[in-house]
């Protein structure tokens, strides 16, 4: 069997069963990347030499049986938003664009110590800010299922990389959606922990209320692995949260007899495809022959989850993205006349326009005069949005739905109306807001080949549900149940 | 522009201002501020632009204005226990040659800024 079609685990399994050397799995990689890279560019940077360095000590440590983890000898791409020690990360911005941390992110570091490879850094919307990867300062990423299509985004690079088996898993990062969309345009499964749930050291800030790490996989159980792996609270994330139980393989049950599926009817109404729609209800079905119970609710404030999401979202980026000054790291002007000057011209040459509408909007919302009318009134309605999900989950395990109102658009669609790319956001974002988790699992194909995904969403902490929900929907389809 | 002008000029701004309805609009004035606030330059083209990015954000963010939410109080963080704190205690060495790694411009162990005063 060609190696890359194994999963992280199956991988890893094989390695350490000696039937496969890290340096096979690396090298097939490379070679897939190589073929690959020119018509997909998932990847900003490639760490060709730091990758077989790191491939020789994990298989040292392999075979010395220091190693035993499950995912032991994994090559895998991380988001370009994360630290990354002596590793460029610029988060596909212009202004990052010389930035060579000096240490690595929180989720790195598990991930390393749990014995991964790490080949390079994906390519994403520039801070993460975009749903198609198209505002990345460094080119456009086009989707392994079609090229002539966006992978979607913000985690377009990292959905794109595992969809081209360019490495066997992918962080992400997901602010409103950017795990789960792009999982669900290329066909792979993105998972969105609760907020806290990873530490978000050395994750470029965007929305820091927002911002959690997550995995995209080729499986559930590869979702399930990897969160086990990065999952814990952390000193240097003061919003991390304890967690008692963080194995998350035991939820690999397949079992939904009994579980209470809930499809909130907003889900589904005006622009919704029609062919996306009648794969989610498929799926919903499947649950309902394996002896789920799913049925229709009302659930409340859908419609303001966006403009909610864009006040509070902008108005983070605004603040965070102050530390952007020409000073400390990054990007500067050539030529300047003083400080201030300095500082507005780095900023308007080292920023993309999606940034700059971004900052501005919420530099408007938390000024004097508007703080309370928008930021403020955007903070009420988020706490609207959080009790209507409350009343949600007392009456149902997990809430089903469709990740994106259509598949993959093609390129250059999107950017030109952002509003409208905005819009697409309107099943992922309330679940960011409201800080739970939420899964995209592959649910089929439109009638152009383009994968379809399935939303779950589960209330806080309750990712167990979710993921078992998940495998057992996903074991059915690989049975071909569906 | 210093200080005391971005004040007036904050100033007439908020007198002009109208309460959020449907269909706002930018002035130039606003989009100087905003400007100042996001510490952004734009050209004539691109300050066309963001106004009218600006006002169509506005007033679609304006639909939040349908809900009632005066008895609902403004949600920061989502988990009702927040902010976990280590011990006051240093745990980090001297990291400044790392720190300045990165720096556009750098002397004798200090970032180099642009002349603030004369």
């Amino acid at each position: 069997m060609d190696l890359l079609k194994y999963s992280a685990k199956e991988l890893s399994d094989k390695i350490k069963a000696g039937e496969v050397t890290v340096k096979e799995a690396v090298d097939a990689c490379f070679a897939n990347i190589d073929a690959k890279e020119e018509s997909v560019h998932a990847y900003i940077t490639i760490c060709r030499e730091e990758a077989y360095k790191k491939a020789e000590e994990v298989q040292k440590k392999i075979d010395a049986g220091e190693l035993t983890g499950p995912f032991a000898g994994v090559p895998v791409a991380i988001k370009d938003n994360m630290c990354t020690e002596g590793i460029l990360t610029t988060c596909a911005s212009k202004i990052l664009g010389n930035f060579v941390p000096t240490y690595s992110s929180e989720a790195v570091k598990k991930l390393e110590e749990a014995g991964v490879v790490v080949l390079g850094k994906t390519n994403m919307d520039e801070f993460a800010m975009g749903s198609t990867t198209e505002t990345s300062a460094f080119g456009v990423t086009r989707n392994p299922r079609n090229t002539e299509h966006v992978p979607g985004g913000s985690s377009g690079g990292s959905a794109a990389a595992v969809a081209a088996e360019e490495c066997f898993m992918a962080l992400g990062s997901d602010t409103g959606g950017s795990i789960r969309q792009p999982a669900s345009y290329c066909g792979v499964v993105g998972i969105k922990p609760t907020y806290g749930t990873v530490s978000r050291y050395g994750l470029v800030a965007y929305g820091s209320s927002l911002d959690q790490i997550g995995p995209l996989c080729k499986t559930v159980e590869d979702a399930a692995i990897t969160l086990s792996i990065i999952s814990g609270q952390d000193q240097k994330d003061s919003t991390s949260i304890p967690r008692n139980d963080l194995d998350f393989t035991k939820a690999l049950v397949e079992d939904v007899a009994g579980m209470k599926i809930g499809i909130p009817k907003a889900y589904f109404g005006e622009g919704l495809d029609a062919e996306v729609k009648d794969a989610v209800l498929a799926a919903a079905e499947a649950l309902k022959a394996k002896g789920a119970i799913v049925e229709e609710f009302d659930l409340d404030y859908v419609k303001y989850a966006i403009p909610a999401y864009y006040t509070i979202a902008d108005a983070e980026a605004s603040s965070n993205l102050e530390r952007f000054d020409g000073i400390k790291y990054g990007y500067r002007t050539e030529e300047f006349q003083g400080l201030h000057n300095m500082y507005k011209k780095t900023r308007s040459e080292g920023f993309g326009p999606e940034v700059k509408r971004r900052i501005m909007l919420g530099s408007f919302v938390l000024s004097s005069g508007y703080y309370d009318a928008y930021y403020l009134k955007a903070l009420r309605v988020k706490a609207l949005i959080k009790q209507a999900f409350d009343k949600a989950f007392e009456k149902y395990d997990v809430i089903l739905g469709p990740v994106a109102p259509t598949t993959a658009p093609k390129l250059g669609e999107s950017l030109s109306d952002p509003m409208k790319m905005y819009l697409g956001d309107i099943y992922t974002i309330a679940v960011n807001l409201a800080g739970l988790p939420g899964i995209s699992v592959p649910c089929g194909t439109d009638s152009k080949g383009m994968p379809i995904g399935l939303q779950l969403i589960a209330d806080c902490f309750n990712e167990n549900v979710l993921l078992q929900t998940a495998y057992t929907y996903e074991q059915m389809t690989k049975k071909g149940g569906n | 522009m210093d200080n005391a002008s971005c004040r007036v000029l904050w100033e007439a701004i908020c007198d002009n201002r109208k309460e959020p309805t449907m269909a706002n609009v930018i002035s130039d004035e606003t989009i100087e501020y905003v400007g100042i606030l996001a510490k952004l330059e734009l050209d004539d083209a691109q300050k066309e632009q963001a106004k009218k990015d600006l006002a169509e954000m506005l007033d679609y963010i304006d639909e939040l204005s349908e809900l009632d939410t005066s008895a609902v109080e403004p949600m920061s963080h989502v988990h009702p226990t927040c902010n976990f704190f280590r011990e006051d205690v240093v745990t980090n060495g001297d990291d400044r040659e790392n720190i300045l790694k990165n720096a556009p411009e750098e002397k004798e162990g200090a970032f180099v800024v642009p002349k603030t005063f004369d």
